[in-house]
C-alpha cells in the first residue's frame, strides 16, 4: 500500500471520503479549518457535495437532515464549535441518525484559545447535550490512526445507527505523517429505515419525539440496549509493555503518544513503566484498565486538562492501588521529560 | 343510483384526527398542502420537516415520510435532506416563533442559498404550544403572557416582517403571503403553495408561502371573532399578496 504524507486533518478528510462520505457541513474554526477546506476541494473531484453551513447549529442540523435520508455524512469542528452542536447532536442521537463527527480540542473554556487540548473529555463521552444518550468516541494518537478510525467510525455509525464522535486535538491535525489508506470496497445500505418516499409502504417517521413518557422510555430502553451492545463489543484499547509494569500511565490521544516516550525514557533507566492507552473514550475500557493495573503499585493518568479522563480511570481502578495524575491545561502540552520528572517524584514521594 | 366523489380527504393526509384547537387555521393548512403533494403527484417523494410548535405533529398527519427537526432549524434540516436526496421533494412546516425568532439565521440562509425546498409559514402572531406568549411577529399593543400590558415598540421592538425582509435575497423563487379566512383567500393559498412547490421542482430556488393564521385559544377569541381580529389588524400589519414569483403562469 503507497504511503502519503498527509497531515492529521487532511487524512480523516481522505479516509472519510474512501469510507463513502460524499456529503460534508461545517463551519470554519481553528484548528481545525484545513478539514473543511479539505472536503472543500475534495469533494466535488468525486462527485460528493460540500456545504459551508452558516453556523455550526445549522451545520449539525444539515447533518441530521443528510443522515435522515440515508446517506453518510460528516462534519468538523472545534470546541466552542462543538458545543454549539450539542442540542442537535442529543436530536440525532435520539433518533437514531447515523453520524460522524470530528472535534479537534482546543483549549478552554470560553473563546479559550487554538493550542491542543482534551478538555472537552467530560463533554464527549458524559454527554454535552441533554438526555440519556452516548456517543461512540474514539480518540487516535497518530495520523495514520486517525484515517483508520475514521472508516472505523462509518462503519461503526451506520451498525449502531448512532452518533461517533472523532476526539482530535491540534496536535494531531497538524501533524504530517506518512499515511496509507484502506481501498476497501464501500457498500452500506440505510433503505430500511431512511426517509426516501413512501413508496409501496406505510409512511415513515425518524424523530428524537414521543410526547408519552412510557413511549419516550421504550425509545430510551432501546437506546441504552444499544449501548450495552457497544460496551460488549466496540472497546478499544492499547497496551505497551505493562506485562511486567510496576508503574502504569493511562493516557489517550496526543497523549498517549508523548506518554510512549516517557515509557521508553523509564525503561531506559531501568523503571518498569508501562502504558494503558484508551482508544475508546466511550465505550470506556474499565475491565482491561483494571486488569493491566491489577499489579501495579502506582497508576499515573496523564491528560491535557485538569484530570476529566482521571475519573474514569479511578472508577476502573476503584481503591485497589494509588492513582495519580498530571495534566496541562489551557492548551499547554506536558513534554516527556516534564511528565518522567512527575513520575519520578510521585514514586520518590512514596518510598 | 350512480354517485360521484365530490370531496374527500386528500391522498397524503394520514387520516389521524388533528390535535389542534377549533377554528385554529393549522388544519386548513395542512389539507392544501395535502392537495397540492396530491396533484403533483409527489406523494412518494415527499418528505416533510415539522417543526417544534404547536404543528409538532405535522409530520402524522401527513402520510408521507417525516421528521421533526429542532426548534427553529427545519430549514437546516431540509437542506441535509436535499442536498444529500435532490430527487425528494422537502418542505418545512413552520410556525413564526420557530422561523422568525430562533430559526431566522437557518431560514434566511437558506433562503439566501436558493436552496430547493419549500417553507410553509404559519403566522399567528403568538406563541400557541407554550402557551400564549410574544412571538417576533406578535403586533404593537397586543397583549400576550409575556408582553401583559401589550407589546411595545421601544421594549420589545417590532413586528417581525418575513416577506419583506428576503424578498431582496436572490435565492428566492416564489415567496407570498396569504391568509385562509375566506374560500376566496383559501383558493389563492392553494394556489400559492402549489407555485411554492414548483419552485422546487423546477430547481428555481427557496419558496416560502405565509399564512396569516388565526390562534382562538391564546388570542382569547371565539373562532368567529378570531377571524375578524385577524382581518382587521393583521392584514393591515402584514400585507398580502405575492412578493416574488418566478414560477410565472402556466399558458
Ligand atoms: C430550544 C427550544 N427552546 C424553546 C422551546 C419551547 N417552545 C416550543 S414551541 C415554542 C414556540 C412555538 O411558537 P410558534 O413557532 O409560533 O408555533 P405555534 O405553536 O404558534 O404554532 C417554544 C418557545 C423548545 N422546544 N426548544
Ligand atoms: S394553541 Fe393556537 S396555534 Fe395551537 S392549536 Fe390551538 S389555536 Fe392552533
Amino acid at each position: 500500500m503507497n504511503k502519503i504524507m498527509m497531515k492529521g486533518t487532511e487524512a480523516i478528510g481522505e479516509a472519510a471520503i474512501r469510507a463513502g462520505c460524499r456529503l460534508y457541513f461545517g463551519y470554519p474554526i481553528t484548528p481545525q479549518s484545513e478539514l473543511t477546506e479539505y472536503m472543500a476541494r475534495r469533494l466535488p473531484q468525486v462527485e460528493g457535495t460540500f456545504l459551508q453551513a452558516e453556523s455550526e447549529v445549522a451545520a449539525v442540523n444539515m447533518i441530521y437532515g443528510a443522515s435522515s435520508v440515508g446517506k453518510r455524512v460528516m462534519t468538523s469542528t472545534s470546541s466552542p464549535g462543538f458545543s454549539l452542536m450539542q442540542e442537535g447532536v442529543s436530536y440525532i442521537a435520539c433518533a437514531q441518525l447515523p453520524s460522524v463527527f470530528v472535534n479537534v480540542v482546543r483549549g478552554g473554556p470560553g473563546l479559550g484559545d487554538i493550542q491542543p487540548s482534551q478538555g472537552d473529555y467530560f463533554q464527549a463521552t458524559k454527554g454535552g447535550g441533554h438526555g440519556d444518550y452516548k456517543l461512540l468516541v474514539l480518540s487516535p494518537s497518530t495520523v495514520q490512526e486517525a484515517a483508520d478510525l475514521t472508516g472505523v467510525a462509518f462503519e461503526l455509525a451506520d451498525k449502531y445507527r448512532n452518533p461517533v464522535l472523532i476526539f482530535a486535538d491540534g496536535l494531531l491535525g497538524q501533524m504530517m505523517e506518512p499515511v496509507s489508506f484502506s481501498d476497501k470496497k464501500v457498500s452500506y445500505d440505510n433503505s430500511s429505515w431512511a426517509l426516501i418516499g413512501a413508496k409501496n409502504r406505510p409512511a415513515r417517521q425518524v424523530t428524537s419525539f414521543n410526547i408519552d413518557p412510557y413511549g419516550l422510555e421504550k425509545m430510551n430502553l432501546e437506546l441504552q440496549k444499544k449501548y450495552k451492545l457497544m460496551e460488549e463489543n466496540e472497546i478499544r484499547y492499547e497496551t505497551t509493555l505493562t506485562e511486567d509494569a510496576d508503574i502504569l500511565i493511562v493516557a489517550h490521544g496526543t497523549m498517549g503518544r508523548i506518554a510512549k516516550s516517557v515509557v521508553e525514557m523509564a525503561r531506559k533507566d531501568g523503571l518498569k513503566v508501562g502504558l494503558f492507552r484508551p482508544i475508546t473514550l466511550y465505550p470506556f475500557p474499565y475491565e482491561a484498565l483494571r486488569k493491566s493495573a491489577a499489579d501495579v503499585s502506582l497508576v499515573l493518568t496523564v491528560e491535557m486538562s485538569s484530570g476529566q479522563m482521571l475519573e474514569d480511570v479511578r472508577l476502573a481502578i476503584a481503591e485497589r492501588t494509588r492513582v495519580e495524575f498530571y495534566g496541562r491545561m489551557a492548551g499547554v502540552v506536558p513534554m516527556p521529560l516534564e511528565i518522567y520528572e512527575v513520575l519520578k517524584q510521585k514514586i520518590g514521594r512514596r518510598s | 343510483m350512480d354517485y360521484k366523489v365530490a370531496y374527500k380527504m386528500p391522498r397524503s393526509l394520514s387520516g389521524k384526527q388533528f390535535t389542534y384547537c377549533p377554528g385554529c387555521h393549522h388544519g386548513i393548512v395542512h389539507r392544501l398542502i395535502a392537495e397540492t403533494i396530491d396533484e403533483l403527484d409527489l406523494r412518494e417523494k415527499t418528505i416533510i420537516v415539522a417543526p417544534v410548535g404547536c404543528s409538532v405533529f405535522a409530520y402524522e398527519f401527513f402520510d408521507i415520510d417525516g421528521t421533526v427537526a429542532p426548534h427553529g432549524r427545519a430549514p437546516a434540516v431540509a437542506t441535509g435532506m436535499k442536498r444529500a436526496r435532490p430527487d425528494l421533494t422537502i418542505f418545512t412546516y413552520q410556525g413564526d416563533g420557530d422561523l422568525a425568532a430562533i430559526g431566522t439565521a437557518e431560514m434566511i440562509h437558506a433562503a439566501n442559498r436558493g436552496e430547493l425546498i419549500t417553507t410553509i409559514f404559519i403566522n399567528n402572531a403568538i406563541y400557541g404550544m407554550t402557551g400564549g406568549q410574544m412571538a417576533p411577529t406578535t403586533l404593537l399593543g397586543m397583549k400576550t403572557t409575556t408582553s401583559p400590558y401589550g407589546r411595545k415598540a421601544e421594549k420589545e421592538g417590532y413586528p417581525v416582517h418575513v416577506c419583506e425582509i428576503i424578498k431582496e435575497l436572490q435565492g428566492v423563487a416564489f415567496l407570498a403571503r396569504t391568509k385562509v379566512t375566506t374560500p376566496r383567500d383559501v383558493m389563492t393559498t392553494k394556489k400559492y403553495i402549489k407555485k411554492a412547490f414548483q419552485a422546487q421542482l423546477k430547481g428555481l430556488g427557496y419558496s416560502l408561502v405565509e399564512v396569516l393564521s388565526t390562534c382562538p385559544t391564546n388570542w382569547g377569541l371565539s373562532p368567529e371573532k378570531a377571524i375578524k381580529w385577524l382581518e382587521e389588524n393583521m392584514t393591515k400589519e402584514f400585507p398580502l399578496g405575492v412578493y416574488v414569483d418566478k414560477v410565472g403562469d402556466a399558458k
